[in-house]
């Protein structure tokens, strides 16, 4: 079978006084599929009980139409073909790092292992863990033992990726690099992923469609797009309402680092990958204002020229104004009633939007 | 028969127990392993029950379980007698057959305690992995348990060989102590007390003394070389 390109089904899982009910749903998988929701709202049972790691699990799994789970009959997990990256690493103590990404390995057929022997050295050197092979995993870093999880997990050549929580037990130095290289590998091995996060800028940066789950249940399953483009997105609970954009990166220039969206150009202070074709760029709905006109006299750099689409009641004083650009990407701006009144902004009208600040989604 | 500062002392008891307590280890090993997995991964509140009656024999006078192992595998019970419609002859109390049952109920805890605690300490998340990584339940069980529960099986089979060693109620009720066919060490040294031989009771406590020392700084020495650390 090749890649997982479609799950569906209604997985029933009770742990103790935790109750996963998920409700019908039918899950595409292309690229990144993030389970966004709080601590206890059941994405890593659910994920757990989509790999078949609990027994106890009930329900119907339907993957690419197969069955894998009929009541309590379920297929197991070493035979679903998943390759799963614990919250911290969960590498075996008692091996080396070798020893860990062998352990798999062996226990491929043997047509199948051939191939995987010829991708070892190709994998553990994108993973950058190539001078680490004979350390024992009790001295590696936090950063470096989910470097071996992922590879340990790519050898495999899993049809699914799942990650839970990779990055949570990193410093934010770690967190980048780690970030980068999962982007890097779903981008090179094409291997749908299904990635577990609680953090909103993580959502934003690798999803491509996010499942929202809410006590044990999925309360809706959007793309990334549909999921930003409403004002009350739980994305939005910590920061207030975020725009994703996608451009391309351009040389820099007097310092700076712009980034092509359609004929519109964005300066920003950090520098993309040249080398991609896309990066998407985080802007938070506060760091955007409103001009009627293009002022010349003012420090912020990034000034757009936008259509105002609507206007939307937000948590009183303010107002978020959902904006299109030229190239048809939405931005949010967030302004105060008081302005938005003063300036008399009605969706139809042309403004500029002016743009505080802008970061790469990392 | 072996001749030691003049005194002729009876070296029988001590083969016999030496036996009886290599066959006991291995005989808890092999029920105990299984039987601490299934309590270790246990979930339900029955895990409480069964811990208790596996720690039963800590707490009970071997006499009161040697009462009833008599009573349970007396020559006309019904698990002789079921063990008889098979073909089974002889018996099974007042034999060695029946010092090893003994044995094995009375270092359940012994044995069975240490693996659990060994397998309760390792993590979950290692054994999901592995089955990601395709090991089937046996696999996982000798590739990953086994490995990191190396000390738990040291001090298991250890403590459930010199606990055997040194067991006396229980080898009393079930076995009679016959010369020769279920005496056991520390049976025939309280024999040699009862008649006032000091000469051999000291020879024999002295031996003893000394060989239980031997095996625990050797456990202790390979635990310390050998230790797995796990984290």
């Amino acid at each position: 079978m090749a890649a997982i390109h479609v799950i569906q089904g209604h997985l029933k899982l009770l742990l103790g006084h935790f109750q996963l009910d998920s409700g019908e749903f039918e899950l595409p998988l292309q690229g990144v599929t993030v389970l966004f929701g709080r601590s206890g709202s059941g994405k890593s049972t659910l994920l757990r009980a989509i790999s078949g790691l609990d027994k106890q699990t009930e329900g119907l799994l339907r993957v690419n139409g197969q069955v894998w789970q009929n009541g309590k009959h379920s297929l197991p997990t070493p035979q679903r073909h998943i390759g799963f990256v614990f919250q911290d690493a969960a590498l075996f103590p008692h091996m080396s790092v070798r020893q860990n990404l062998l352990y798999g390995l062996k226990r491929l057929p043997k047509a199948e292992r051939k191939a995987a022997e010829a991708d070892f050295e190709g994998i553990v050197t994108r993973v950058g863990i190539a001078d680490k092979l004979d350390r024992g995993v009790n001295f590696l870093s936090g950063g470096e033992r989910q470097r071996v999880a992922i590879a340990r997990a790519l050898l495999m050549r899993p049809k699914l990726l799942c990650m839970d929580e990779p990055l949570s037990a990193l410093d934010w130095r770690s967190k980048s690099e780690l970030l980068k290289l999962i982007e890097d590998v779903v981008a090179e091995y094409r291997i749908p992923m299904l990635y577990i996060t609680h953090a909103p800028a993580e959502v934003e940066r690798l999803a491509d469609r996010v499942v929202f789950m809410k006590d044990g249940r999925i309360e809706t399953i959007e793309t990334l797009q549909e999921a930003l483009a409403r004002p009350d997105s739980p994305l939005f609970d910590d920061q207030g309402a975020v725009s994703v954009l996608h451009g391309q990166p351009l040389p820099s220039q007097e310092g700076l680092h712009p980034i092509r969206l359609g004929s519109d150009t964005l300066w920003l202070s950090e520098g993309a990958d040249t080398q991609r074709e896309q990066v998407r760029a985080r802007i938070l709905a506060r760091d955007v204002s409103i001009a009627l006109s293009d002022p010349k006299d003012l420090s912020v750099i990034n000034h757009l020229y936008c259509e105002i689409v609507e206007l939307v009641e937000s948590a009183a004083p303010r107002l978020l104004v959902r904006l299109q650009m030229q190239d048809g990407q939405k931005l949010f701006a967030e302004v105060t009633t008081h302005s938005a009144r003063r300036l008399g902004l009605q969706p139809g009208q042309k403004v500029y939007a002016l743009i505080k600040a802008v970061s790469l989604t990392e | 028969m072996l001749e030691l500062f003049g005194t002729s002392v009876n070296l029988a008891p001590i083969w016999l127990t030496l036996e009886v307590a290599a066959i006991t280890t291995v005989v808890l090993l092999l029920l105990g392993t299984p039987l601490a997995w299934w309590m270790a991964k246990m979930r339900s509140s029955n895990k409480v029950v069964l811990e208790a009656l596996v720690a039963l024999p800590l707490v009970l006078p071997p006499t009161v379980l040697g009462f009833y192992l008599l009573i349970i595998f007396n020559p006309t019970g019904p698990v002789t007698e079921f063990l008889r419609f098979f073909g089974f002859e002889g018996q099974l109390t007042f034999s060695k057959t029946g010092l090893v049952i003994g044995s094995v109920f009375y270092s359940l805890p012994f044995a069975v305690q240490p693996l659990m605690h060994a397998f309760e300490a390792i993590p979950q998340r290692l054994l999901d992995a592995a089955s990601t990584l395709r090991a089937s339940f046996l696999d996982r069980f000798f590739t990953i348990v086994v490995p990191l529960s190396q000390r738990g099986f040291l001090v298991a089979a250890t403590l459930a060989f010199a606990h055997t060693v040194g067991e006396f109620g229980v080898v009393l009720m079930v076995g009679g102590n016959i010369p020769g066919q279920t005496r056991m060490v520390s049976i025939d040294i309280f024999d040699h007390v009862e008649s006032l031989e000091y000469d051999q009771a000291h020879i024999l406590s002295a031996m003893m003394l000394i060989f239980s020392l031997c095996v625990l700084m050797l456990v202790y020495g390979l635990n310390r070389r050998f230790g797995v650390k796990v984290g």
